[in-house]
């Protein structure tokens, strides 16, 4: 038996450190719930263990920086990753100059570009699941994400990461526009549809 | 200090007289009114003209609860949003004539906001919760970060209550149907699979909602469906409060609107926050639903704070966000 550690209790997944065939990895162990029915608890954790496993490797092959998958255990509900060794980018974000955000988050948006190219969506875009590595941004906690062509999809994952920078660095918010930039470097369809749908989606939120 | 707060968002017009006792909220009285349509949902200017009709005795009635005189008030407050713009002013009104007559200050306070500080005031170990608020209309995680009560999941189509609602009235339920619902969903026990629809921590109810529809129409049994859709509704619910705990690394979780009273919701979130060693609340009954004292008391600690208002200021405003609030007293 490897030595395992407990790096974080998420609300719906242990991330465990441990080693693999030599290697130094993080596990992602989702945890049964109690307050769900079975019905409900089984399926969503072997659905979202197999989403993730998917959409985690097809990134990889369109060039967005996710963690080597080693192994799936979809019984279990545990993915093997590779260990990153970097710093979360909502430690950081707050921290850095305007000029480095600036920087930091047309990355951010140039591979959400590539994603949502690949009809990948996240579907929990928060600076909690963004490491930089070096001066890579690699994306984690791909349990949320999907398949999706729509466009609504594409505005809804934006939006989800707008919202999470105006609860989480409020004071840096604006930055958002600079995802948006970024965004624009890479996204092969039509930023502007998107940039409808994002502000359609505030429009439709309750009371704004 | 002595305040009279006036509740009058949506179907409910509730009068509450609330005191200070060393910073805990002391409700002298919690008199409530709701309007129930013979069909259909609440139609605003009816549920305005209900509230007219009863407004002035249900103030009657609650200095009479709290053995007070009219003059021993020292604040009114009232729901300045948001909520139905009929509703809405016949409150607001009653509040301006009030605190005119009286010559006593008066305060608008945000009504969602009004729901977590009734939690805080009534319940002296809820310091910081993350806040569940579920009704008809709203449903939203709320929790207080970098100076403000912020929003951290809520619904991207309806409200939890209006899902219930709407649901309940495609077999002739009536409104609530959220009670009903429950009792039903006790004598089911076959899960249909529903849409379960969280994105981040922001959830979506009309998928779902049409699917338990279609259920109704393919003959399965009524108490099978109420109970999939109060299991599916309600774990969503749960999860997206455990990951804005998670997420704001809070250990408190408050339950807030008229659906904190289903006991199944209660019973996950108090499971989920035991797991998670987190500390689970829940407001009397009375201070749940819509309701003056909760009002009052916001309106209290605001002025306490140092917010005063003019008359000139005390526009209703049906979209008022919970991240509008300047929070000076905390």
């Amino acid at each position: 038996m490897t030595e395992q550690t407990i790096l974080y209790q998420g609300a719906e997944a242990k991330i465990i450190k441990s080693t693999y065939l030599g290697n130094k990895v993080v596990q992602k162990q989702r945890v049964h719930k109690r307050y769900r029915i079975n019905e409900i608890d089984d399926f969503l954790i072997q659905s979202r263990t197999k989403e993730e496993a998917k959409v985690m490797g097809l990134s990889r092959t369109i060039g967005v920086n996710v963690p080597i998958i080693y192994d799936v255990d979809l019984a279990k509900g545990c993915i093997t990753f590779e260990y990153l060794v970097g710093e979360r980018i909502k430690d950081i974000f707050d921290k850095i100059t305007d000029e480095e955000r600036k920087h930091l988050c047309e990355r951010i948006g140039m591979q959400i570009g590539l994603m949502h190219n690949a009809e990948i969506v996240h579907g929990d875009l928060t600076t909690s699941n963004m490491i930089l590595v070096e001066d890579k941004v690699y994306f984690i906690d791909f349990g949320l994400s999907e398949i999706n062509a729509e466009i609504e999809a594409r505005g809804v994952d934006l939006h989800l990461l707008m919202e999470a920078m105006e609860s989480t660095h409020s004071t840096h918010a604006s930055f958002f526009s600079s995802v948006i930039d970024g965004y624009q470097k890479t996204y092969e369809g039509d930023v502007s549809l998107v940039q409808k749908k994002i502000d359609d989606i505030i429009r439709r939120g309750r009371y704004r | 200090m002595i305040t009279l707060g006036i509740e009058g968002t949506a179907h409910s017009i509730g009068i509450g007289i609330v005191e200070n006792q060393n910073n805990y909220c002391n409700v002298l009285s919690n008199v409530i009114k709701t309007y129930r349509p013979e069909t259909g949902g609440i139609h605003p200017r009816e549920a305005a003209n209900h509230h007219a009709e009863h407004i002035a005795n249900l103030i009657k009635q609650s200095l009479t609860e709290a053995e007070l005189k009219l003059s021993d008030i020292d604040l009114v407050s009232f729901s300045q949003g948001p909520g139905l713009g009929p509703c809405l002013r016949t409150a607001a009104t009653a509040a301006r004539a009030l605190s005119l007559r009286l010559k006593k200050p008066i305060i608008g306070v945000n009504h969602c906001v009004a729901h977590l500080e009734i939690g805080r005031g009534t319940i002296k170990e809820c310091t910081d919760p993350v806040l569940l608020y579920t009704s008809g209309a709203n449903t939203q995680v709320i929790a207080f970060a970098e100076g403000k009560y912020r929003v951290f999941g809520e619904t991207l189509d309806i409200g939890i209550g209006n899902c219930l609602d709407k649901f309940g009235r495609s077999i002739d339920l009536p409104f609530p149907s959220g009670p009903i619902i429950e009792k039903n969903a006790e004598n089911g026990s076959n899960y249909l699979p529903l849409p379960y629809s969280v994105k981040g921590m922001d959830i979506a109810f009309s998928g779902l909602l049409t699917r338990a529809q279609q259920y109704i129409k393919e003959g399965k049994s009524i108490n099978d469906i109420c109970y999939s859709l109060q299991e599916t509704t309600f774990a969503a619910l749960t999860e997206i409060t455990e990951r804005a705990m998670a997420h704001t690394e809070k250990e408190q979780v408050l339950l807030g609107g008229g659906v904190a009273a289903n006991q199944r919701l209660r019973t996950m979130v108090k499971m989920m926050a035991e797991d998670r060693n987190a500390q689970f609340f829940v407001p009397r009954k009375d201070l749940c639903v819509d309701n003056g004292a909760m009002i009052a008391w916001l309106g209290y600690v605001m002025v306490n704070s140092g917010i005063t208002m003019n008359i000139d200021e005390t526009s209703i405003n049906q979209r008022f966000r919970t991240d509008m609030v300047e929070v000076s007293w905390r």
